[in-house]
């Protein structure tokens, strides 16, 4: 027991001193999430909105050059009719949709409310509501622009589209990810780097056992982990408003047993790879494309072919994400997510095992 | 249990896949002897003193090291020996001293046993106006002399050292054979490679290991005598460079 202190200490000061962990620590999760929550600022910003319209007058051109000038929309004209609208959300070919009536000219000249109305996307409900509200804005400064007191009566029927996964949906498979991609990394680099430069067959020298030196190796990451998988769970909830409806702890302890599965990932890498730089890809790939493709993040598992089906059962991504989308968005408590937990915990006992057999063998 | 041998093999043998990497090997080093385990690059020796250093499981044949077998015992064979590998064994993003400490620390030591011997250690390796440096800025010669500092930290009864003095210029060399000898004077056996051949003249014995077999085994004088030639570089020359 106390052979492995020393090996802790001595892990963490490579970490103080080596720039590289330090950035794959800190700097990586977050540049990770904020790029994605980038891309989703991006993506409120080039609203497509499609317009069909039936009035085809100037005031009815004037108003799509209202929408077509702000910055928030990516104007295109459709004639498919309103019957088709569904397909345009379906394809992402639009998000909004705006139908101009007939008699659009004729009533915005009267001092009567005018109708228009428009169709807003709600796969992402956060989205959809910022959309709406930019388009609210844009029809206010339009009529207070022609000094009319008469308001718009804007029709806004918001349209779920269950085939494309919210934001809500998107962020805990992000954190699934991330975890897993920065723990196995971890790991495996730090012990392939001990066996590239020759220290690890001078500890193996020693008397310390194999077991000593992987727990040695492993506390400080699955700490720094633990505390990757907060920082990460922090910004899901305040930056991305993703709902805690379960209980924090029960999430903390389910991440805790995660990135205990991905740093005995990391550790199985270590015994197959002898180099930092094998390590390294290796890691990358085993532990992101599974977690992207096989996970249930982008893809729901219920309509992938049979084969694959069978495949995710053993991505540790997969439970994670049921378990994380169960406490936060359903409020499930430890008897309904029981299952993947001990799926998971067991995972993480299976191959720490494995790894500590083939540790010493595989010099 | 007394051991007449410090290092003792019979038909000790290593395969990879097919290659034999060190083929009956049969050696009896004494305690407190200077072993000189000669051979060209790729002979075997590294191969061999993994396998009596318990970091690689023969193929065939038996060994005994410390008096303990090399199957069996190797937990207690490493309690008894230091080894010192090839490969540069030290953190270089460690000082000196969080070295010695990390050492000392697997190898069980006490905290206070351990504190006094660290700063014994940097005073010996003249280091103590560098401990803050970081290992990697320190010269090569400085180095060694901290590795083997590292691997004796346990006092082992015997040592292996594997190259311990490639890439140094001759003084630093002659100042690492001066503290070889030191620790034969304290009875320790030590169990040497290099591809230096007038290191080969210091040693008590030497073996010469050729295509993972030995094919030479005494004490410099006798192979000399034997091959009829003036230095162990020559008869080196003469045995390996057919
Ligand atoms: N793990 C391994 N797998 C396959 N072949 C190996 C392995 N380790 C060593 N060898 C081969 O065994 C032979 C002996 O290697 P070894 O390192 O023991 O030689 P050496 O005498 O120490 O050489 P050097 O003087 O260059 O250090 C070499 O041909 C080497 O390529
Ligand atoms: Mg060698």
């Amino acid at each position: 027991m106390n052979r492995i202190i020393p090996i802790i200490r001595k892990e963490f000061i490579h970490i103080r001193r080596d720039f590289r962990t330090l950035i794959i620590i800190f700097i990586m999760p977050v540049a990770q999430l904020l790029m994605f929550g980038y891309a989703i600022n991006m993506e409120i910003q080039n609203i497509t909105l499609a317009v069909i319209d039936h009035s085809e007058s100037p005031a009815s051109r004037d108003l799509i050059r209202a929408f077509a000038g702000s910055k928030f929309f990516t104007v295109r004209h459709f004639d498919g009719g309103e019957s088709r609208v569904g397909a345009l959300f379906q394809n992402r070919q639009a998000r909004i949709v705006l139908i101009i009536p007939q008699d659009f000219a004729a009533t915005i000249a009267r001092p009567v409310a005018t109708k228009v109305q428009a169709l807003i996307d709600a796969s992402d409900s956060n989205a959809a509501q910022a959309i709406r509200n930019y388009a609210d804005a844009i029809l206010q400064t339009y009529n207070a622009g022609r000094g009319l007191a008469a308001p718009f009566e804007v029709q806004t029927t918001i349209q779920y589209n269950p085939t494309f996964k919210s934001t809500y949906f998107f962020v805990p498979g992000l954190v699934a990810l991330i975890l897993i991609m920065i723990s196995a990394l971890l790991t495996s680099v730090a012990i392939a780097r001990e066996k590239e430069t020759g220290t690890m067959e001078q500890i193996l020298v020693s008397p310390v056992r194999a077991r000593e030196i992987i727990i040695g190796k492993v506390v400080p990451y699955i700490l720094l982990a633990f505390m990757d998988g907060v920082i990460v769970l922090l910004v899901a909830h305040f930056w991305f408003k993703v709902p805690i409806i379960g209980s924090v702890a029960l999430i903390l302890g389910a991440a805790l047993v995660y990135v205990f599965v991905a740093l005995a990932l990391g550790l199985f890498i270590s015994t197959l790879a002898h180099t930092q730089q094998v390590a390294m890809m290796a890691a990358l790939i085993i532990s992101m494309l599974p977690s992207i493709m096989l996970s249930g993040f982008f893809f729901p598992v219920a309509s992938m072919p049979k084969v694959l089906q069978w495949i995710t059962y053993v991505v540790p991504a997969k439970y994670f994400l049921l378990i994380v989308r169960g406490i936060m968005l359903k409020g499930n408590t430890l008897a309904q997510i029981g299952t993947p937990l001990l799926v998971l915990l067991g995972m993480g006992i299976i191959l720490t095992i494995i790894s500590t057999k083939k540790f010493k063998t595989t010099l | 249990m007394m051991a007449p041998y410090a290092v003792q093999t019979a038909n000790l043998g290593k395969r990879f896949g097919k290659f034999e990497a060190v083929k009956n090997l049969n050696l009896a080093v004494h305690a407190g002897e200077i072993f000189g385990f000669l051979g060209a690059n790729g002979a075997g020796k590294t191969t061999a003193i993994r396998m009596l250093c318990g970091l690689l499981l023969p193929s065939s044949g038996n060994g005994q090291v410390a008096g303990f077998d090399i199957y069996k015992q190797s937990e207690q064979i490493k309690q008894h020996i230091g080894y010192m590998s090839q490969k540069f064994s030290l953190y270089d993003d460690l000082t000196p001293a969080e070295n010695i400490e990390f050492y000392g620390g697997v190898y069980g030591l006490q905290r206070q046993t351990l504190l006094q011997k660290r700063s014994d250690l940097l005073e010996e390796l003249g280091l103590t106006e560098l401990a803050d440096m970081t290992t990697r800025s320190l010269p090569l010669g400085y180095k060694q002399r901290l590795a083997l500092s590292c691997a004796l930290l346990h006092d082992p009864k015997i040592v292996f050292l594997d190259e311990p003095t490639g890439g140094v210029d001759p003084e630093a060399r002659r100042n690492f054979w001066d503290l070889i000898y030191h620790m034969a004077q304290q009875g320790k056996t030590i169990f040497v490679t290099t591809h230096y051949m007038d290191e080969a003249e210091y040693c008590n014995r030497v073996s010469i290991m050729y295509q993972g077999e030995i094919i030479a085994l005494g004490s410099p004088q006798e192979l000399k005598q034997k091959f009829g030639k003036a230095s162990m570089q020559e008869v080196f020359i003469h045995l390996v460079d057919r």
